[in-house]
């Protein structure tokens, strides 16, 4: 069979597989980093018990592999008679994972924004709302960038083990075309290693863009 | 003087640090259109004072009234006090993502609920009184310490206070910036504001000061007007800093 030929007849499986592994990514990445803002103000302005309850949270998904995530969320789960689709399982699995890492590069970010400013506003009659929402935030998801990239690009990919558990994102259709055309694994898996170069690349090119376009002079050297 | 020339009424303050006593019962007024300058060596509580005042620091113990409203009742609405207190930092703390004229700008918008034009109005204004309103557009980080320090009397200006403190307003600058920063500090003294300043600044303090107060380990040693508190001090404690400071600071203001 022509190669050509494998390629155009697996062109509508793989994009069928591709808008899954978008929709994964893209809910990892709104979960997480939804959560993952959230749990890093908790850490940084909550009292003790929230502080270690996030703490305990963020050690949990940060030491447990995502493949073991993936398994107990759905096999386990659904041991329990909670019978989620095999694609919420991952959401919620990866996202709280993903909510866990972004915590982190928050939180780092929020603790390195230099407190005097924080003071000033303060002085100047702000409330704790507002002077997160004038200062700490905009400073905060500044210095976020670079290891957000970072976080962007191994969400992407990581939505791949979802196909461990039958989730028919764009490995699992490559997969199938390997099997119903007996053999071309090369030909197709270096097609979907190009298709995960482009989303990651695309992706860091646009952060990398805002991040320049929000650019202010001097900002971050300290 | 009745009591309503009073502004700022502080007394007995006390505060403690890991069971190190920072101040010691601190009381003193401050009337309108008056500037007091508070002179010590350092950790003496000058600073602490100053933050108990708009409360950035929460005292263990002590009032604090600003224009009969006190600050320290646990009712009153602390935001809104504060924002009729400027305050000015040793190390100037401007919003380093904001260029000079959000910075002042901010607080008018977001706490005074100012339109954006008039804000713009108000800061240019305050901009151009502390010699900076062709830096408008530049980020703190394009400016220098003297000209950011000016800023953020600017900034402070701007909320249209009762009183400014400052706290140690030049420590962080180069020798030659001081000079930008407390010429409009004197300006400011002139027309009228009312100002309670942390300063090693002696020839200043003397120059400006209705009144000087001289505190150490967290007490007020000694208070007066400043000719008599640099030429008679009372307290052998306050003869010895002066003359430790005028060492370090050069004879001539001590002359003078």
């Amino acid at each position: 069979m022509d190669k050509l030929i494998i390629i155009v007849n697996g062109i509508p499986l793989l994009l069928e597989g591709l808008i899954v592994t978008l929709e994964l990514g893209a809910a990892f990445i709104a979960l997480g980093l939804a959560l993952g803002l959230a749990i890093a103000f908790a850490q940084v302005y909550g009292n003790r018990f929230i502080t270690i309850f996030c703490a305990g949270f963020v050690q949990v998904f940060l030491g447990i592999p995502a493949m073991v995530l993936l398994f107990l969320f759905y096999f386990g789960l659904g041991e329990f008679g909670f019978n989620i689709s095999a694609f919420a399982a991952s959401v919620i699995a990866m996202g709280l994972r993903s909510a866990a890492y972004q915590s982190q590069v928050f939180r780092g970010a929020i603790q390195s924004i230099r407190s005097g400013q924080i003071t000033a506003v303060k002085a100047l009659g702000m409330n704790l709302f507002q002077r997160i929402r004038y200062v700490v935030l905009p400073q905060a998801l500044r210095y976020s960038f670079a290891p957000w990239s970072n976080e962007y690009a191994a969400q992407i990919k990581d939505t791949s083990l979802c196909y461990a558990i039958g989730v028919t994102e764009i490995m699992r259709e490559g997969r199938y075309i390997v099997v119903q055309t007996f053999g071309n694994a090369m030909l197709i898996y270096i097609i979907i290693a190009f298709i995960y170069l482009g989303i990651t690349y695309f992706g860091i090119w646009l952060l990398r863009y805002w991040e320049i376009k929000l650019r202010v002079p001097g900002f971050g050297i300290n | 003087m009745t009591i309503k020339d009073i502004i700022l009424k502080v007394e007995d303050i006390h505060k403690t640090y890991n069971g190190l006593k920072v101040l010691r019962g601190i009381s003193f007024e401050l009337k309108r259109r008056e500037t007091k300058v508070i002179i010590g060596p350092s950790g003496t509580g000058k600073s602490t004072l100053l933050r108990c005042i708009n409360q950035l620091t929460l005292p263990d113990r002590g009032r604090v009234w600003l224009d009969r409203i006190e600050v320290t009742d646990a009712k009153t609405n602390i935001n809104k006090v504060r924002s009729s207190i400027g305050f000015v930092f040793q190390n100037f703390n401007l919003i380093t993502h904001l260029t000079a004229l959000d910075n002042v700008r901010l607080g008018l918008m977001k706490v005074k609920g100012m339109k954006k034009q008039k804000a713009t109005e108000v800061a240019m204004e305050e901009l151009g009184r502390v010699g900076l309103a062709d830096k408008a557009e530049n980020y703190p980080a394009e400016l220098s310490g003297g000209q950011q320090q000016r800023v953020s009397i600017a900034r402070a200006l701007a909320m249209n206070p009762k009183l400014i403190l400052f706290d140690e307003p030049t420590s962080a600058l180069d020798p030659e910036l001081i000079g930008e920063v407390l010429e409009v500090m004197i300006e400011l003294a002139k027309s009228g504001m009312t100002m309670l300043i942390v300063t090693h600044e002696i020839g200043f303090a003397r120059a400006v000061a209705d009144e000087i107060i001289f505190m150490e380990h967290g007490v007020i040693v000694e208070q007066g007007p400043p000719n008599q508190l640099f030429t008679a001090p009372k307290h052998k404690r306050t003869k010895e800093f002066l003359h430790k400071i005028t060492q370090l600071y050069g004879e001539e203001e001590a002359k003078n």
